[in-house]
């Protein structure tokens, strides 16, 4: 399809605009986290667990801190280990996926046991678990993350290049004389763009969520920085007592990740061929 | 004999995101009873669906024209409602469908497919059912008839899987059956042993038969009159003499042309330059024009009116209404 | 039909060896001396000279390489000795079978409900696609899939437990009271949590299903036999619409052992979860692999069960096998 008529098909979908300007807007307002007058960290016991005022909009936390700061500090944090888990993955999926898909025979066999090995395994678990041995920090948080998702994004890569490879233009340039590689670069992966588009949309929703309830179960992001996971750990002590505390950063998780995951439906089928016929 | 349907004016369309595909457009023609009429066209020519309006099986996004009419026995079945759509479909009317391997539940047997058709239009006992069932899959020629009503689709060869097809559209004596390319997927031997068949139980019945093919090659053989489509609408239609010996229509003898044939000694095979106007916007003149050797000027401003040039035989083309 | 039966179960015994292998590095990798792992105070290893000390080391397996170990350890893991847990050197597997029923109650009675949700619900968005009837269903089950599940759980504990009190916050049982209504009404708000992401799942799935199967050709013959439209999609769409669902069931099952966990550290539900974080708090390294490689058990056997049950369920694959085999 070209690209005028997939802008207006875009466009004309109410949905995929208002995630579009939802998640715009959480990225916005985490990028402008530093505008806030509180420092996110800031202890102040005296103003401690507040409910919703004109000072604290949304009031503070157990030590104080306010707590709609926190969450704009958090979101750039749950935002990064997001986006970050979903580049790794994408890139391996791709990888994989393309290779196995495009080499066939062995090597496709291979690549494909190994995929489902990690799909027969609890994954939030064997997570935990090697976490347990790990330094604990925001790299071999992503990477772990990214370890249990590339392989959805292999499974869609993989099937899709299978149906590519057979087409007319990659066997014409087989035919050339050009290299695996450079017809893999060259001809495949640009035409593979719509599905790993569709798949970095649902991957990046995944790894937000999985972060989350990592960083809740204290797996996560570690102390002194908050995710809004961690900030959910933190505040499930103080339900009682001030339960907006755990429903602001839930919401925005909640938010995000819906987003993410609408778009991600959208632009699948915008992008499928079955309905441009 | 009489005109079993009257097609009149019909429309349908699709919508899709890049606009409305216009499939059928504003066609008309008569199915005379007892014969079989055949429905010839490149793929994408309207042919299915044209055929499927018939059967009442246009669903959405597709949408026929509130002013179409189709007349069968002189009743608009257009206007029907569903209880009349369900008793006219399999009863009075049959389909067989092109590929029986994705016509057939998969996951139903054989039986239960071919005795549910008789259990919604008949009341009898579900035995007597399957007892006329077997008799339907020997009719067609289906070997081990009561062991096989008890197998699923994928245990059938592709022809035997037709045979079932046609077995099922068969039940009942309906008075027309629409068959869509019924021999289309299958190898040659196989086609032309279902199509005797076909031409047999055709000829004892005395039943109607709409045929739509793109394969000339059939047509010759069993069809009396020829309807003949082109980008959603009937360009040509005559009786086979008509169509295969005085073709009237540039398109009609570039598709005559294009078969081969063993009588002629033939250097070639002639093609047809050019592709199918795009149905979403549809050229307002004739739609050949642009592939036709003898186009005229006119051709590309308004689509030609009717030209009947004798009882059987009529034409939409200039060149004819230029000799009228 | 057994041949395919022999394939899964070839395919099951490879991932379990590389499973086996993942938890085993565990132990192997983990810090300290293995032989105090495996030894209850009582045997006072400190006040064992070396030669004893080696000698032990050998009886328990623990001498040679990483290989030679692995298959001493993999060895004893097949014949049910799963070692002492690290914390209180209590045999694991009695630890993990004694709240192994607790978890297996909860994941089953998610999925059973789940599954009784998502049919209808599915059925019905793909029946009416993009009517407003699908797209109540379909938002919703959007919600499902992006709600974070311990958040969730988070908010039915303020709602129905601290301000309507409907429902306890925590726990399976109150103290002293002995009965099973009393467990039930500890597992409603668990059980809900835990089902509401399978039951977005599945429905999205069936939904999907539905819109295409209505549209695959024999729809069109059914119709075209003058069979009603009900009829149709109740005889030949509704089989074809769920037949699947055996294999999806199996598929989540890993996202159910994951989200069993986080529910019960939510609500405290005494089962594998809860135990599984204690072990990894503490530290407890036998105990950590006696979980993993159960979780995994149970994972491969539910996928297992799934793909036989479609194999008698799918009359292709069923009535394939035997006209293979004769």
């Amino acid at each position: 399809m070209d690209r005028k008529v997939m802008k207006k098909v875009f466009f004309s979908n109410k949905m995929t605009v208002l995630c579009t300007g939802l998640l715009l807007a959480v990225m916005a307002a985490s990028l402008l986290a530093p505008l806030s007058p509180y420092d996110p960290d800031a202890v102040n016991v005296a103003e401690k667990l507040q409910g919703m005022s004109s000072k604290h909009i949304f009031g503070t936390d157990s030590l104080g801190r306010d707590t709609f700061t926190r969450a704009l500090y958090g979101g750039r944090v749950s935002l990064l280990v997001g986006f970050a888990a979903m580049c790794v993955a994408v890139f391996i999926g791709t990888f994989i996926g393309t290779v196995s898909g495009y080499k066939g025979g062995k090597v496709d066999s291979i690549c494909m046991r190994v995929v489902d090995v990690f799909l027969s395994v609890p994954s939030l678990l064997f997570i935990i678990v090697v976490y347990a041995f790990m330094p604990r920090n925001m790299v071999t948080l992503v990477l772990m993350l990214a370890s249990f998702s590339w392989t959805k994004v292999a499974r869609v890569v993989r099937a899709q290049t299978l149906t590519l490879k057979e087409r007319d233009f990659v066997t014409a340039a087989k035919a050339l004389g050009v290299g695996q590689s450079t017809v893999i670069w060259r001809h495949i992966i640009p035409n593979l763009m719509p599905q790993i588009i569709v798949a970095s949309s649902l991957s990046i929703a995944n790894a937000i969520l999985d972060e989350s309830a990592l960083s809740f179960l204290g797996y996560g992001i570690q102390l002194p920085m908050a995710s809004w996971g961690s900030m959910l750990q933190s505040a499930q002590q103080y339900i009682l007592y001030n339960p907006i505390c755990a429903v602001i950063p839930g919401s925005l998780i909640l938010i995000t990740v819906l987003c993410f995951n609408v778009m991600g439906d959208m632009l699948q089928q915008i992008l499928d061929p079955k309905l441009v016929k | 004999m009489g005109n079993i349907l009257q097609v009149e004016n019909l429309s349908v369309t699709y919508g899709t995101h890049t606009g409305e595909i216009q499939a059928v457009r504003d066609v008309s023609f008569t199915i005379e009873e007892g014969a079989v009429t055949a429905i010839v066209g490149e793929s994408g020519c309207g042919k299915s669906v044209t055929s499927k309006s018939i059967m009442g099986l246009i669903q959405k996004p597709g949408m026929v024209a509130g002013e179409s009419k189709i007349l069968f026995r002189g009743e608009n079945i257009l206007a029907y409602t569903k209880k009349q759509w369900d008793s006219y479909r399999g009863q009075k009317c049959s389909m067989i469908f092109q590929d029986a391997l994705t016509a057939l539940n998969p996951t139903m047997n054989i039986g239960r497919q071919v005795t549910e058709k008789i259990m919604a239009h008949e009341k009898i006992s579900r035995q007597k059912a399957w007892q006329e069932g077997i008799r339907m899959l020997k009719l067609v020629g289906i070997p081990n008839a009561p062991m096989r009503m008890k197998q699923y689709p994928h245990e059938f060869s592709g022809g035997m899987r037709q045979r079932v097809m046609i077995a099922i559209a068969l039940t009942l004596n309906p008075q027309l059956l629409i068959a869509d390319e019924p021999t289309t997927a299958l190898d040659v031997t196989v086609q032309a042993d279902i199509l005797d068949m076909m031409k047999g139980i055709q000829q004892e019945h005395g039943m109607t038969v709409i045929l739509i093919t793109h394969d000339l090659g059939i047509v010759a053989d069993c069809a009396r009159h020829i309807i003949v489509m082109y980008a959603g609408k009937v360009v040509e239609t005559g009786s086979a003499e008509d169509i295969f010996y005085r073709p009237a229509h540039p398109y009609t003898k570039a598709l005559l042309s294009a078969v081969p044939r063993l009588d002629l000694e033939q250097g070639h095979l002639e093609t047809i330059e050019g592709a199918p106007p795009n149905m979403a916007n549809p050229p307002k003149g004739c739609p050949f024009a642009d592939r036709c050797p003898r186009r005229l000027p006119v051709c590309g401003k308004e689509f030609p009116q009717n030209t009947r040039l004798s009882e059987s035989h009529q034409v939409c083309c200039w060149l004819q209404r230029g000799s009228e | 039909m057994s041949h395919f039966i022999g394939k899964r179960l070839v395919q099951m015994a490879v991932v379990f060896v590389f499973v086996s292998m993942f938890a085993f590095s565990i132990i192997y990798f983990s810090p300290g001396d293995p032989l105090y792992l495996y030894t209850s105070p009582s045997v006072s290893v400190y006040k064992m000279t070396d030669e004893q000390l080696e000698d032990m080391r050998e009886s328990l397996g623990l001498t040679g390489n990483a290989a030679q170990r692995y298959l001493n350890w993999a060895g004893k893991m097949l014949h049910g000795d799963w070692g002492l847990s690290v914390s209180n050197h209590q045999p694991v597997k009695k630890q993990i079978m004694d709240k192994l029923p607790n978890t297996i109650g909860l994941m089953g009675a998610a999925l059973l409900l789940s599954v009784i949700l998502a049919i209808p619900l599915g059925l019905l968005a793909g029946s009416y696609k993009n009517k407003w009837v699908d797209n109540i269903i379909s938002g919703i089950s959007y919600l499902g899939i992006s709600l974070p599940a311990f958040w969730f759980g988070i908010m039915l504990i303020i709602v129905f437990s601290l301000k309507l009190g409907w429902f306890p916050s925590s726990g399976m049982r109150t103290i002293g009271v002995n009965s099973a209504a009393d467990v039930v009404r500890h597992g409603v708000l668990p059980v809900i949590v835990l089902s509401v992401n399978n039951t977005a799942v599945f429905v999205r799935y069936i939904r999907s299903n539905t819109i295409e199967q209505r549209e695959e050709e024999y729809v069109m013959t059914a119709i075209s036999k003058g069979v009603p439209k009900i009829q149709v999609m109740y005889r030949h769409v509704l089989k074809n619409c769920l037949l699947p669902i055996i294999t999806m069931v199996g598929m989540n099952f890993g996202t159910l052992i994951t989200g069993s966990f986080i529910v019960e550290s939510v609500f405290g539900w005494p089962g594998l979860g809860t135990l599984c974080m204690d072990a990894i708090n503490s530290r407890d390294y036998t105990m950590i692999m006696g979980i993993t490689m159960l979780a995994c058990i149970v994972l491969l056997i539910g996928n297992f069960l799934a793909d036989i049950l479609y194999g008698f369920a799918d009359p292709r694959i069923k009535r394939g096998e035997e006209k293979e085999n004769g």
